[in-house]
């Protein structure tokens, strides 16, 4: 049955209603919204002196009318303690967004817990312990003295290996400045932790490495050059379904301005429908290359552009380096850097070897290079927007494939100019501060590697959820439960003692090979079934919280509501352990490390903000980002001017490029050759299993489904997560819609819905990542770049039926996802 | 005392799971009358029942424009041919939706070649054989649907909606 919520009224906004500036805390775009609280027993009504929009809500309001909200943006949660009613709709005003809501951020309002109507029950609410056999709730004094107690067993001055820590490093619902200095801080600040990695990867690194030492930060653009420029190409990355309102109010404007669009992606996506109804088909091209040959086309396509002389000569010589290699590639350098020349050289491939490599026809390259880079009729530079994303950055050769698509960027000219821009288009939100990494090396340790193979003995986790998320999971998974298990059995064996004989204990486990696991997060993770502490967290708007989306927009969120319970907000949490670790290496005797751990006194997030962004951005405080509302300021913020904030809309507008470390502000290409799949392993299971698993995001959900999960309307569309196949693959496999199969290879296995797809190509599938029910993961092997970034996008495999439609799947729709006119 | 046997009643009501504060059915906050109001404060709407039309009227996969619960609100009846969730009549294969795309409120087009109902506004899609469910899309809610009477004559009567309709914060306007 088809979900539907029976409501048939909802409660009018009344006029006196509390307005509070929301960024939408989901996807990197930060959509603006307003979140409007009022009193439980207070009610609007229809007269327009009595609600919020002035309008007569007696009558039918018009299409995109102000004055409505859907159910979904509604609730009823608790405010200073009290009860009000709540409704998060978009902002008309904001720039980002212009009052356009997506299926994810218009959910806000219902994916917060609710003790009255009920919503999202699973959002924890106190700290708990491993105890007597299973979680206990306690007390945070309890839970803190645990976690520090284990952890200074296994940490001293200058000795930090044997901490593990996984955090967040963006913004959002599970990050934030606040959040990320408040981590970063701990670990980065007060400790030296080599042994950490990050939500999506294995190791502490960049997405994103090359774009920067070539001087160009990967955000580098403004939303609006896509409403003005020729030509948007987009490398990877589905904006329709991920950036959505990116797409929607940027993208197809720059569109029905005349923008040619070029989508360089194997799979026929529904952001590729979309352009064409937008642009017309003939303005559309859609580079189905064949997997991972990115690297191989963008050589192709700078060659070409250069040879035909379509660069800006003036920009080259003026911004980018002259002369040969200036970084020479070595371990931690994927490929050489230097001047244009250098590149022209190693990159050079022709026409005839990249339409063999790609599986693309040569005129079609042709047609690429001339969208991109051809001088227009007027004998003025073409214009051209690129946007790229988890298709190369989580694809074949990270390093050089994303050098060489920035390549093409300066060679043209399109970097830091209107209508222009090399940018990633991002995951989450982003809000990253915190002390410098350098301690951590490069490449970075692999530390699910390292864990796999006994390393490590405390691991604290921050907001990440590895069993759904990560590479190679099916043995993390059955690593990680083993030796958290140790832990526990270790914990029960000594149920009743004392605290000092249960650190005893488990350290003895840990000694044995165990791993003491500590998890912060908002739900019961699944990587939380192994934990042995469970502190609970709160999100964006049960907190203040500031963050940053892909324009480099920087937003507050105003707090407009209470956390579920007893859950803190991650700084704090931070700055608790902190403390706490301070007093027992105190009571230790151990007074010169303790010392490391001063300088946590923040009540609120307030006080982290301000410890951390505030003290490397003195303009910035709360109150000028509130004044700022949801459109907030672009960074760097530059000054403060007539009671504004002034911001930076593109880098590099006057041709000097960061160069982290070097002074000369000349940007670098980057001189890297096709070599293949890269990552080991890639190549046998290409040649050994017959469909390519190929993986990212669904549009109706959000992340790994940590919310999505209890949410009705999309666990009722999606009990399990889908897979993508061509339907005559599907007969020779014996499958219909809806059958449940398994995928399977020589790292693992994991299940999905059959979803027929006409436009899929013959043995190639694409599955849901993240999901709790059918972790794609499961199959990823664990070959990474040499810089410890996950190839996902390389998976192949063989598939099985396991059964009919189960019961939650005989009512979905398995229609195609792609719109019709008709 | 009817005022205060009133707002005890207000007191009484349960909230829906997930669901909205109900309202009282004066719709402003001005006082109770001193005298007993006729119209009872009722917990939910009171959907009228509105002939839509007959059976005969109705072609295999042809769409009918009708309008439901009031001339403000487009929607369509469809005849599919095959049973389906929240079908009417002798075949249970009558539905009926509103055709306003519950994302921006943009009408929708029907699609006979797959039965979908289709949003040129930002390209949702909804499945008229599968209860309105969004195959894909922006809009928070599957399509809503009509809850759907067939007499003897074979007269069409629609008695409620399942979802709340775009652009108006109550499915039957004051």
């Amino acid at each position: 049955m088809a979900y539907k919520r029976q409501i048939d009224r909802l409660p009018i906004i009344p006029a006196d209603a509390k307005k509070h500036n929301v960024t939408c805390h989901y996807c990197i775009v930060g959509c603006g919204y307003n979140a409007y609280t009022w009193p439980v027993n207070k009610q609007g009504g229809t007269d327009p002196a009595t609600n919020a929009f002035g309008v007569n809500l007696a009558e039918q309001q018009p299409a995109e009318t102000e004055a409505w909200y859907a159910p979904s943006m509604y609730n009823i949660v608790r405010q200073d303690g009290k009860d009000v009613h709540l409704v998060i709709k978009p902002d008309k005003d904001c720039v980002v967004n212009s009052g356009l809501g997506s299926v994810r951020g218009a959910r806000m309002a219902e994916n917060r817990r609710s003790d009255k109507t009920g919503t999202q029950q699973q959002r924890l609410t106190e700290p708990m312990v491993w105890r007597y056999g299973t979680w206990q709730p306690t007390s945070w004094n309890d839970a803190l003295d645990l976690v520090a107690r284990v952890t200074a067993r296994v940490i001293d001055k200058d000795d930090e290996d044997d901490l593990f820590v996984s955090m967040f490093d963006h913004g959002g619902s599970a990050g934030g400045y606040e959040n990320t200095w408040g981590t970063g801080k701990l670990y980065f600040g007060s400790m030296k932790v080599k042994n950490c990695r990050i939500h999506n990867r294995p190791a502490y690194n960049s997405e994103v490495h090359s774009t920067r030492d070539m001087g160009v930060d990967e955000l580098n653009y403004a939303y609006e050059d896509y409403t003005m420029t020729d030509t948007i190409m987009l490398v990877g990355t589905n904006p329709l379904e991920c950036q959505t309102n990116l797409f929607l109010n940027h993208m197809v404007p720059g569109m029905r301005n005349g923008a040619k669009v070029i989508i360089v992606d194997p799979r026929r996506t529904v952001t590729a429908n979309a352009c064409e109804v937008e642009a017309g088909a003939e303005n559309v091209l859609h580079l189905a290359i064949k997997t991972g040959t990115d690297l191989a086309l963008f050589n192709t396509l700078f060659t070409y552009i250069a040879d035909q002389g379509w660069v800006d000569k003036d920009f080259i010589a003026a911004s980018t380096l002259q002369g040969d290699v200036a970084v020479a590639q070595d371990e931690a350098h994927p490929a050489a850097l230097g001047s244009f020349e250098m590149a022209r050289i190693k990159c050079k491939m022709s026409l005839a070897e990249g339409a063999s490599i790609t599986g693309l026809a040569e005129a079609d390259i042709v047609k690429a290079a001339e969208w991109i880079a051809k001088p227009k009729e007027d004998g003025s530079r073409r214009k051209c927007a690129t946007g790229y994303e988890k298709g190369i950055i989580w694809g074949n050769d990270n390093y050089r494939v994303i050098g060489a698509l920035v390549n093409i960027g300066l060679a043209t000219g399109n970097i830091g100019r209107e209508g222009g821009g090399v940018c990633r288009l991002g995951g989450h939100q982003e809000g990253y501060f915190r002390p410098s990494d350098a301690h951590v090396g490069r490449p970075a340790p692999y530390v699910d590697q390292l864990i796999i193979g006994g390393r490590g003995k405390v691991h604290h986790i921050w907001a990440n959820d590895h069993y759904k998320t990560t590479l190679n999971a099916t043995e993390f998974k059955r690593e990680y439960n083993r030796r958290t298990n140790m832990v526990k059995d270790a914990m029960d064996a000594h149920a009743g003692s004392t605290r000092e004989e249960l650190v005893d204990a488990i350290v003895g486990a840990i000694n044995a090979g165990g791993l003491f696991s500590v998890n912060v997060d908002i739900i019961h993770s699944q990587i939380g079934q192994a934990a042995h502490v469970i502190l609970p967290a709160v999100e964006s708007g049960e907190m203040n919280l500031t963050s940053m989306n892909g324009e480099r927009r920087l937003r507050l969120v105003e707090k407009y509501m209470d956390g579920p319970g007893n859950a803190k907000p991650d700084c704090l949490i931070a700055a608790a352990i902190a403390q706490n670790l301070e007093r027992v290496l105190r009571e230790d005797g151990r007074e010169a490390y303790a010392d490391q751990f001063k300088g946590y006194d923040w009540k609120t997030e307030e006080d982290a903000f301000m410890d951390g962004y505030h003290s490397g951005n003195p303009e910035v405080t709360y109150d000028r980002l509130r004044a700022m509302g949801n459109n907030g300021v672009q960074e760097p913020v530059v000054g403060f001017e007539n009671g504004q904030l002034v911001g930076t809309k593109r880098l590099y507008t006057d041709g000097k490029f960061t160069r982290h470390g070097r002074e000369d502000g000349k940007a670098l290409f980057c001189g890297g050759e096709w070599r293949g799949l890269q990552a080991p392993g890639k190549a046998y299971q290409r040649d050994n299993y017959a469909f390519l698993i190929n993986n990212g995001r669904a549009n109706v959900i959000w992340q790994n489904w940590f919310l999505d999960k209890a949410n009705d309307f999309v666990s009722d569309r999606f009990p399990i997560p889908y897979i993508e196949i061509n339907p005559e693959d599907m007969a020779e496999l014996g499958v219909k819609a809806g059958d449940l199969v398994e995928v399977f290879n020589d790292v693992g296995a994991t299940q999905a819905l059959v979803y027929p797809t006409p436009t899929a190509r013959r043995k190639e599938t694409f599955m849901v990542f993240g999901a709790p029910n059918g972790a794609q993961g499961n199959i990823v092997n664990a070959g990474t770049n040499e810089l410890i970034l996950p190839n996902y996008k390389h998976t192949w495999a063989n598939i099985r039926k396991i059964s009919d439609a189960p019961a939650s799947a005989a009512d979905l729709s398995f229609k195609s996802m792609e719109y019709s006119a008709g | 005392m009817d005022r205060c046997d009133k707002l005890v009643d207000v007191g009484r009501r349960q909230f829906l799971r997930g669901g909205a504060l109900a309202a009282a059915a004066t719709a402003t906050v001005v006082a109770l009358p001193a005298t007993p109001a006729k119209a009872t404060a009722l917990a939910r709407i009171d959907y009228p029942s509105s002939r839509l039309g007959n059976v005969s009227d109705l072609k295999l996969n042809e769409p009918l424009d009708v309008t439901y619960p009031d001339d403000s609100a487009p929607g369509v009846l469809l005849k599919l041919g095959t049973r389906v969730e929240g079908g009417a009549g002798p075949d249970g294969d009558i539905v009926g939706f509103s055709t306003i795309c519950p994302h921006k409120g943009f009408p929708l087009n029907y699609v006979a070649a797959d039965r979908t109902l289709n949003c040129p506004g930002h390209y949702s899609r909804f499945d008229c054989e599968a209860g309105g469910q969004q195959i894909w899309g922006q809009a928070t809610q599957n399509l809503p649907q009509y809850t759907l009477r067939v007499d003897d004559k074979g007269d069409i009567y629609a008695e409620g909606v399942d979802e709340l309709l775009y652009g108006r914060l109550s499915n039957v306007l004051a």
